[in-house]
């Protein structure tokens, strides 16, 4: 019998309402995990059915307005319901305190009520569905988003909601890295992840309220009509705008920032090499941070804003590429002359190089003020958020999934599997987006149901990747549900990786560490200690 | 230890804790990142109402003029002390004087249902005379450029002070509960300086409302 699973935080407790009321911030990941790849499923079929829609001119599939609905409802599902709570949420809960050596984080009933707080903000959102849709886009742009018909209430509510859950996690891992964390364990010792999370937790906690207050006035505007977004009764729907991208350019640096993080790992562990330039990587997470709240402007470039304003935020933006290049530079200089190794988790990462790389640049496009005057809300705009959203955070994500899967369930996927989807991810996820590059450059406007028939063979071409992507997750999702319960038993440390949460039993037991975590080496130590790799 | 991740020793230490100053430490700075969330979400509305001063600089000092100074003085006054009275009943608590400490408490709550009392005249008073938010106003004293906008922030910040100071009235009184049946000590009473800190905060936010509302012009 294996013991170790009995002891585990998967068997003990048992039951369901062991489950439900659970103050182990490792169950709580695990429920997250569960949350989000829901969110993830309805988002994809959604998109799925807007590419279908796509594939030819005209009606394909469905109405213009289902299909306004359905590209609404994936951005703002993928958004505030899949990506942003994705890794800090799950792998974040998961991991921050194994890899501080705490026993918990600070406020673990707090954290069982931020699961609460999403899944009854979910359920707002996804009542929406069924109350009439959402038809205005995930920006809810005023004044349309106070004259639309559809149940955009409910939906804002849900986002709304949705933030508190947000903050709640961001407080909660603040607290937790300055107070939880190992006698001895000191800033420059933490492993980037924690850098990359702690990071993400400034701008969660610094944004979201400005999201709050945003969603409570567009709730206001459409309930008592204040005014102030509606023009007609001397309100402004740019200052909608600048309150709105306040909040929303800084998330994407919730979204991805953790992603980094996990990258920062994964490159290290897997060229068995300390990791170059650590303090650089650490502080350009923070300086990311810094940075994202000085940029929002550069959502409007076409809106109206003055163009001395205009002229500051591109400036501004460019900034952004500063800590960005680092990071990539000191990843590119970590895996030269390294033993690489290339598990699934390693193609992953290797992945978001390659493909956050060609996001970021094509922001600098998007940054420059004449160039966005052409691109803006086209195509162009599309692939490049999806290259660093997709591209970048989702492929972090599946890479830290890959690589800790085992730390979750005690065992291991399929790796050739593993492989081959992780290919076609790859090819499927290109093929969809990188034709929205010449697309838009060639003036096709996002959004739009309907267009010309000089667009049709790249907007074909960009469906059938999206039907490959598709297919990859679902052979992800068998093999992954499979591992669950017929994998073969992982060990402690499959990687040979040096972070604490490798030091413990797999699974881990509910108190995280059986005996007292020891500081025998630092995080990246592989030049000065050996560490085997334990696999049985 | 017993594999149940709740509470597994006796008394305020919470399992995940090494020690109690720790604790401490760490729900204090829990409570200083939430009240840092809270000025940015009043943080829109104050952005909202100086872009709005600021383009209708003429209405917004003749619509002022129907804000009732005294009330809202009163009240400034009503929610200062009230602030003081939670400090003070913390200070009892670190004495060790329980009794004390609960007579404060619940002075501190008086004073946050009295201003509660007074906003209802204010609002209602208001809502009489048709000097509503947006599509609801129909008043038609105040000269100037869209009025309706002042009085929708003025009820938007006002509302949203309003549900705090009730959420503070809910928090407040748990700790009174909990205060009375003798849950703190000198050693031990982060909860009540943590209520204590966000019921500061409130009376903060009312220190820049009542100026920037009652007092221009």
């Amino acid at each position: 019998m294996d013991t170790t699973f009995e002891r585990s935080y998967l068997k003990t407790p048992k039951g369901l309402a062991s489950w439900l009321f659970t103050l182990d911030h490792k169950r709580i990941g695990l429920l997250y995990l569960f949350g989000i790849m829901g969110a993830f499923l309805i988002g994809g079929v959604f998109a799925l059915l807007v590419r279908l829609e796509l594939f030819g001119p005209d009606k394909t599939l469905m109405d213009a307005d289902t299909y306004n609905q359905f590209f609404t409802l994936h951005g703002a599902i993928m958004i505030f319901m899949f990506i942003i709570p994705s890794i800090p949420a799950t792998l974040g809960n998961f991991l921050l305190p194994q890899m501080i050596g705490a026993r918990d984080v600070a406020f673990p009933r707090l954290n069982l009520l931020s699961w609460y707080v999403y899944i009854f903000g979910s359920v707002f959102a996804v009542y929406s569905i069924a109350a009439g849709g959402v038809d205005t886009g995930w920006t809810f742009y005023t004044p349309y988003s106070t004259e639309s018909t559809g149940a955009v209430i409910s939906m804002t509510l849900g986002i709304f909601i949705l933030g508190f859950s947000s903050i709640f996690t961001g407080l909660n891992f603040i607290v937790t890295i300055h107070k939880m964390r190992l006698p001895g364990l000191t800033w420059y010792k933490l492993p980037l992840f924690v850098w990359g999370l702690y990071a993400t937790a400034i701008i969660q906690v610094l944004a979201t309220p400005v999201l709050g207050i945003t969603l409570l006035l567009l709730i206001m505007e459409r309930t008592f009509g204040i005014g102030i977004f509606d023009p007609a009764m001397g309100g402004d729907p740019v200052l909608y705008q600048h309150f709105f991208w306040f909040y929303s350019h800084p998330a994407v640096y919730i979204m991805i920032l953790p992603g980094m993080g996990i990258i920062s790992e994964l490159i290290a562990v897997f060229s068995h090499r300390r990791i170059f330039g650590y303090k650089a990587i650490a502080y350009s997470s923070l300086a990311i941070a810094f940075v994202s709240f000085l940029v929002w402007g550069h959502h409007m470039f076409t809106s109206g804003q003055s163009e001395l304003a205009a002229t500051i935020f591109s400036f501004l933006t460019f900034l952004v590429g500063i800590p960005s290049g680092i990071k990539v530079f000191n990843w590119l200089a970590t895996l030269y002359k390294g033993k690489i190794t290339l598990d699934t988790p390693m193609l992953y990462a290797l992945s978001f190089l390659f493909l956050f790389t060609i996001g970021g640049l094509t922001g600098v496009f998007l940054g420059a003020l004449a160039v966005d005057v052409h691109l803006h809300d086209t195509y162009f705009v599309v692939a490049h958020f999806h290259y660093v959203m997709m591209g970048g955070t989702v492929m972090a994500f599946l890479g830290g999934l890959h690589y800790w899967w085992s730390k979750m369930w005690g065992r291991h996927y399929s790796e050739r599997w593993a492989k081959i989807t992780c290919a076609l991810i790859f090819i499927g996820f290109n093929v969809t987006f990188f034709s929205q590059f010449f697309l838009g450059a060639k003036g096709m406007p996002r959004r739009y149901y309907n267009y010309l028939d000089q667009f049709q063979p790249l907007h074909a071409f960009s469906s059938v990747g999206s039907l490959i992507l598709g297919a990859g997750f679902v052979v992800m999702a068998v093999y992954l549900i499979f591992s669950i319960f017929k994998g073969r038993r992982a060990g402690t440390n499959p990687w040979g990786a040096m972070t604490l949460e490798w030091t413990n039993p797999t699974p881990p037991p509910p108190e995280n560490f059986t005996e007292p975590p020891r500081l025998e080496y630092g995080p990246y130590d592989y030049d000065r200690v050996a560490v085997e790799r334990t696999d049985t | 230890m017993t594999a149940d991740h709740a509470h597994d020793r006796p008394g305020p230490l919470a399992h995940h804790f090494t020690e109690l100053e720790q604790q401490s430490d760490s729900v204090k700075m829990g409570m200083w990142i939430f009240l840092l969330t809270e000025i940015l979400l009043f943080g829109g509305l104050f952005v909202a109402y100086t872009v709005f001063r600021a383009w209708n600089e003429e209405m917004f000092i003749n619509a002022h003029k129907f804000l009732d100074i005294y009330l809202g003085t009163i009240n400034t006054i009503v929610l200062i002390s009230s602030s003081a009275t939670v400090a003070l009943a913390i200070r009892a608590v670190q004495i060790g004087d329980r009794r004390k400490a609960v007579i404060l408490l619940t002075a501190t709550l008086a004073l946050a249902v009295v201003f509660l009392v007074v906003k209802y005249f204010e609002y209602s008073h208001k809502f009489h005379l048709g000097q509503l938010p947006g599509k609801y106003y129909t008043f038609t004293g105040v000269e100037g450029s869209n009025p309706h906008i002042f009085f929708g922030i003025y009820f938007a910040t006002t509302g949203l002070h309003g549900l705090h100071v009730l959420g503070g009235i809910i928090v407040l009184g748990w700790m009174l509960f909990r205060t009375a049946r003798g849950d703190f000590s000198p050693e031990y009473h982060t909860p009540l300086e943590a209520a204590g800190l966000y019921w500061h905060l409130v009376d903060m936010i009312w220190i820049y409302l009542f100026p920037l509302l009652y007092l221009i012009g």
